[in-house]
């Protein structure tokens, strides 16, 4: 078996584990860690459900081993809310009903404080197009552009 | 995924000690070609040298009329560099519409080169701006690099350092992605360069091609009015997408298209 | 409106809390002490025998648990999987219903199908382990092509089906239907192809199979929209396990539309082998494996005739449809495109005769079964693009020709040529409403303004009727189905006056845990917050039928409400004996009992707690308790029903289609939560355009290798390429059930379809294109534009 030793922060806090080798980024999160809020909805790196924001930047954790993230910072779904305090991308989501079954939203939402953080004031069409990488099943997207307009408006405060 | 053994050398020389010493290693750059084979049991190397951790890979520099991009520079890397905007923003628009945001933070234009996906991006900018590759045993010009479907001119274990690209009078990009993998159906990138016009297309077949014909359309006139052509349909792809005839005529649009970005 | 969170309220969603923090509990979160992993071994042939199994290599590998074939299963006496809906052949043969063995026996029948179970202590060691099964296959010749699969000397799918036909079914009048088009001032024809889906719930199908020896339990967690549906059926026909040891969860589920509706293999490997192997064992389906096991939905080849008098007025229309099954019947697979489809072929209109006659084929391809719409998105696209192409050749306007067949409101309650009663409905209204909402007028200014951008633009309209509710039992069970349809609930104070509501409808997007408490807020007058919805779990909730069909609300929904009318009851009981009078001089208004002659009264949670603190009940006329349960089967099915107005542009150099405005004009009767309403529409659209424009599930024609197997090839929808929709509502009530309500879920993917088709057609109709198939792909219409160029020429 050849396993790795992989340290990393994950919402804040350091872990280090032996893993296989081949353990992707988004098992270990979910069987290692718990984490199970990040979710795997394809294998073809293009749904998004997994994704995650490594050093900042939002990455698909399906497509990246655990051992590429050794030594940096991860940021899950759960990893946003401060204790009962959502995050305001969170709070748009459920506000402007951005969700049906909720699988896809956690990379949704992960996605949408990645565009915030990069645009301040995206409009509907770069919105629309940032979500190239993200698929959801149920809302026609509608409702995720108009909750990631609000939230991105609300990160500026 | 199959097992594998992980490595992450700190320089390009421990990276091509690392694979010279395995059986069947292979190098991983942002990895998003590589591992989604992986995990579909397409691909399954005895040990991944992950070239992540060589500060020597990465990097933007603008001299001597050249842009050279390190091969573990990202996508994002490139799609945001101010500077490459000024330079070559063809090859900003290009890098912005590689895969997905998620993608461009993890593919790298190393990577993708050294994969020569035949509906990649990036080969078209590389062929089409007349762009050098480099190695760590050689420089190649980019019209001996690529040798049809997946292949190209790095021998075994060669690692791609650096792409110089010249800085071209103009250029444009201009693409027609696949509906359901957003990779090319066409992509041509056309290049009034000093060395004359450059017209180079990626996904229409199978490795990316010089469209001759409509280079010397455009070498009279390198203008989106120009007459272009038809480009044949012999030899190009055919897939559920889209067929040879549709391709071939996709090819003369989006060639009209860049030509009409680069201004 | 007493309560802020009641019906009619745009309450935001209780579950969504879970959801966007990351705490939902999905099948696949779910780790079980001990929990071992399991991988199927899949057939890479369309059609082959299998002449042998080998697993000594796998079973030698590190983890391994066991190798589980057909043969296990076979000498375990373990049962095929069934189909729930018999249909007849004209002839009134039964349909065919060929063995459908959880794991092949010495065949197998498409690409992906089952052919052994490996378990192992980790995921990759299994998969590891399924790829060292050697499985020796003679591939035999494939029958991909419904229709091809038809012609004599074919391929056979199953060697006991002749000619591969499940059935030949007829519906409505043929002799009265064939003198209507004698008479006929003009027949247009339309032939017209459903393109194949992949349902495609984000969520891929999981399962955990976990054994108790000491209490002789097996539990089931899976991804399913109807747990009691795959205990009985899996209980009863598959495992012979009584449904006392069986307990089914599905858990929080991530999307299902339709697909996660029927029993499958896999459920029933994993409780099997769960026992047989003494492990608890957890299945995670990978994208890739889902498109080539999860059923798939659509595929119809349909030829159409619509008879007009002079004016345009529908005399008659005849169906033809060839049907794929593929490779076996999945559980509802047979009622799709018969009870589902043809009953819904008058639409909106007064066509006065109607027949309909449908093949369904077996194919060496993933079973094809209910996708979101069923059945009736078929019939709406065929009707309304041979409407639409009737308007062109009988010089109508396209709503001109709309407003002199549709059904008129006065008309309701309607009964149609092929059985449906319509019980309401404007359809009138809904157009005019569309119409204006969408600036129908002002089209010829912004196809102009399209034209100057090199742009061909398009208006496409559809008015659709669905049946919805799918019920009632005794209809249902007239037309062939094994199962009743009503739906279960209870509703359950607690002492201290908070309630829980166990409802057999599940949620898995629908947002009942909010929907169905402001019902329950409404009925008792209880706050919102102190209401628990609980689905999902076959040990906690009454017997109930799941989720499909749009059924929740109009089903669903109404057991809640009569349970709750029992609450009222027995608490006027309660109340009558505090309060030192009668059950019948109590009034109930907004949670509070009063007696009407003396003005005392009691809120509700102070009748629950006394209902639980009997000190002075008397016992023979009162029983303690609060606790209420409702079985509800409706009388009719409910008719939602909307009118769509879609513009498309499209680019001459490229055919690139791009949707530049969409309206939807809904009636779904009463409408609990406008918000979740909405939601449901832009999703159906979203599927919808995906059909229209996108979406092609495409195999081999000679190898059945699925072409399409990924989302490399698979084009879903995204973002980009939908548009802002426009959605409203014009409520008019259903007649038959308490809560006026119709269903919503279906509506979008079953009117968009045509909308989009229209509109691209109207864009290119000038060319002399007079029908695009669909997905309408760029080189679809490009090719078409080409043709209709070259034509020209010629």
């Amino acid at each position: 078996m050849s396993s790795t030793s992989v340290s990393m922060t994950v919402n804040g806090k350091s872990v280090t584990k032996e893993v296989p080798a081949r353990t992707l980024l988004v098992s270990f999160l979910r069987d290692h860690l718990g984490l199970t809020g990040t979710h795997v909805g394809c294998d073809t790196s293009q749904c998004g459900a997994c994704n995650v924001h490594i050093d900042g930047k939002c990455v698909k954790s399906c497509t990246v081993l655990a051992a590429q993230a050794d030594g940096a910072s991860v940021t899950t779904i759960e990893g946003l809310a401060k204790g009962d305090q959502l995050h305001p991308m969170q709070a748009a989501f459920k506000e402007h009903h951005a969700l049906q079954c909720g699988f896809c939203t956690p990379g949704m939402i992960m996605t949408g404080v990645a565009l915030a953080n990069e645009k301040s004031n995206p409009s509907e069409t770069e919105i629309r197009e940032y979500l190239e990488g993200n698929f959801c099943r149920c809302t026609g997207y509608h409702n995720i552009v108009k909750a990631i307009e609000t939230g991105a408006k609300a990160m500026r405060r | 995924m199959r097992e594998f053994s992980y490595h992450r050398p700190k320089s390009v020389a421990d990276a091509a000690k690392a694979f010279s010493s395995k059986s069947e290693a292979r190098y991983l750059a942002g990895g998003h070609s590589l591992l989604p084979a992986m995990k579909q049991r397409l691909n399954a190397p005895s040990d991944l040298i992950d070239l992540s951790a060589i500060k020597d890979l990465k990097g933007i520099k603008i001299a001597g009329g050249e842009v050279v991009i390190g091969a573990g520079t990202t996508h994002a890397e490139v799609a945001h560099s101010t500077e490459i905007k000024k330079a070559i923003p063809a090859l900003c628009v290009l890098a912005e519409g590689i895969g997905d945001p998620q993608v461009r933070n993890r593919g790298t234009i190393g990577g993708s080169l050294a994969n020569n996906d035949p509906a990649s991006d990036y080969p078209a900018a590389v062929l089409g701006l007349g762009a050098t590759v480099v190695t760590n045993k050689r420089e190649i010009a980019a019209d001996s690099f690529f040798k049809g479907l997946f292949e190209t001119a790095l021998e075994d274990g060669e690692i791609i350092t650096a792409v110089r690209f010249p800085i071209p009078e103009k250029a444009g990009y201009a693409k027609f992605a696949q509906p359901a993998s957003r990779f090319c159906i066409v992509g041509v990138m056309a290049a009034k360069t000093k060395s004359g016009v450059r017209v180079a297309v990626t996904g229409a077949g199978p490795g990316v091609f010089r469209a001759t014909d409509i280079e010397k359309a455009l070498a009279s006139s390198f203008s989106a009015g120009a007459s272009l052509p038809a480009v044949k349909a012999s030899g190009l792809s055919s897939d559920i997408h889209a067929g040879a005839e549709y391709r071939a005529h996709l090819v003369g649009v989006m060639a009209k298209r860049a030509v009409a970005a680069a201004g | 409106m007493a309560n802020p969170n009641g019906i009619g309220a745009s309450v935001r969603r209780v579950e969504d809390n879970r959801f966007i923090t990351g705490r939902g509990t999905y099948t696949d979160d779910i780790n079980r002490p001990g929990q071992t992993y399991g991988w199927f071994v899949r057939s890479p042939h369309a059609a082959a025998k299998i002449k042998s199994i080998n697993a000594k290599k796998a079973l030698a590998m590190p983890g391994v648990i066991a190798v589980l074939t057909g043969a296990d299963m076979a000498a375990d006496n373990i049962g095929g999987l069934p189909c729930g809906w018999l249909v007849k052949s004209k002839d009134g043969s039964p349909m065919k219903e060929p063995g459908h063995p959880p794991l092949a026996n010495d065949r197998v029948r498409h690409v992906g199908d089952q052919v052994a179970f490996v378990i192992a202590a980790t995921r990759e060691g299994a998969r590891d382990a399924a790829d060292a099964v050697e499985v020796s296959y003679e591939p035999l010749k494939a029958a991909v092509d419904a229709a091809a699969a038809l012609k004599p000397g074919a391929p056979l799918v199953h060697d006991d089906v002749p000619g591969n036909l499940c059935y030949d079914w007829e519906w409505g009048d043929k002799a009265k239907t064939d003198e209507a088009f004698k008479n006929a001032a003009h027949v247009t024809k339309l032939k017209v192809i459903n393109n194949r889906l992949v349902p495609n719930a984000i969520e891929p199908r999981a399962a955990i199979g976990e054994y108790d020896r000491a209490s002789d339990r097996y539990t089931l967690y899976t991804t399913t929209q109807n747990p009691h549906v795959i205990r009985l059926l899996m209980g009863a026909f598959v495992l012979h396990v009584p449904e006392s040891k069986l307990r089914v969860v599905a858990p929080d589920v991530g999307g299902g539309f339709g697909s996660k509706i029927f029993h499958y293999a896999e459920e029933a490997v994993v409780t099997w082998a769960a026992k047989k192997t003494g492990q608890t064992i957890k299945w995670t389906c990978d994208r890739s494996e889902s498109f080539v096991t999860d059923a798939h939905g659509r595929d119809h080849t349909t030829e159409a005739e619509l008879a007009m008098d002079k004016n345009g007025k529908f005399l008659g229309l005849r169906v033809h449809t060839i049907a794929s099954m593929g490779a076996y019947l999945s559980t509802f697979a047979s009622s799709v495109p018969t009870y589902l489809y043809a009953t819904l072929l008058a639409g909106q209109y007064s066509t006065p005769a109607i027949y309909a006659n449908v093949k369904a084929v077996f194919t060496n391809t993933v079973p094809v079964d209910a996708y979101r719409g069923a059945g009736r998105p078929e019939a709406c696209y065929i009707l309304e693009r041979i409407v639409e192409n009737a308007a062109r050749e009988m010089k109508l306007d396209k709503t001109e020709i709309r407003r002199r067949n549709l059904v008129p409101a006065a008309a309701m309650p309607y009964m149609t040529p092929v059985a449906l009663q319509y019980d309401s409905g404007n359809f009138a209204h809904n157009l005019d409403v569309g119409l204006k909402a969408a600036d129908y007028a002002g089209f010829a200014k912004r196809k102009e303004a399209s034209a100057k951008q090199g742009k061909l633009r398009g208006i496409g309209l559809s008015t659709y009727i669905e049946a919805c509710g799918i019920a009632p039992s005794a209809v249902a069970g007239a037309l062939g189905a094994r199962a009743g349809l009503y739906e279960a609930a209870e509703v359950r104070f607690h002492p201290t006056g908070t309630v829980t509501v166990f409802t057999g409808s599940h949620s898995h997007g629908q947002g009942h845990e909010t929907t169905f408490a402001q019902v329950v807020a409404t009925k008792l007058g209880v706050p919102f917050e102190n209401i628990e919805i609980v689905h999902g779990d076959t040990d906690r909730i009454p017997f109930g039928m799941g989720t499909y069909g749009s059924r929740s609300i109009a089903v669903g929904g109404v057991a809640i409400v009569e349970a709750c009318e029992k609450i009222i009851t027995k608490s006027k009981k309660i109340a009558a004996h505090v309060l030192q009078t009668t059950a019948d001089k109590i009034d109930f208004e907004d949670g509070v009992f009063k007696d009407k002659a003396s003005n005392k009264t009691m809120t509700i949670a102070e009748v629950a707690f006394t209902a639980y603190v009997p000190h002075n009940f008397p016992h023979d006329t009162l029983e303690p308790g609060l606790d209420e349960q409702a079985f509800y089967d409706p009388k009719n099915f409910t008719y939602p029903n909307g009118c769509y107005v879609c513009e498309v542009e499209i680019a001459q150099d490229t055919g690139e289609v791009s949707i530049a405005s969409f309206y939807a004009v809904d009636d779904f009767g009463k409408v609990i939560n406008p918000m979740i309403v909405e939601g449901q529409v832009h999703g159906g659209l979203g599927q919808g355009i995906g059909q229209a424009l996108l979406e092609h599930c495409v195999y081999d024609h000679q190898s059945g290798q699925l072409i399409s197997g990924s989302y490399m090839d698979y084009a879903m929808p995204r973002a980009d390429n939908l548009p802002s929709f426009n959605v409203s509502t014009t409520e008019v009530p259903c007649t038959h059930n308490v809560l006026g309500v119709k269903g919503c879920g279906e509506a979008g993917a079953i009117g968009a379809p045509a909308a989009v088709m229209n509109a691209v057609v109207d864009a290119l109709s000038n060319l002399g294109i007079n029908h695009i198939e669909m997905p309408a792909t760029s080189q679809n219409v490009w090719q078409a534009m080409q043709g209709a160029t070259k034509k020209a020429a010629d």
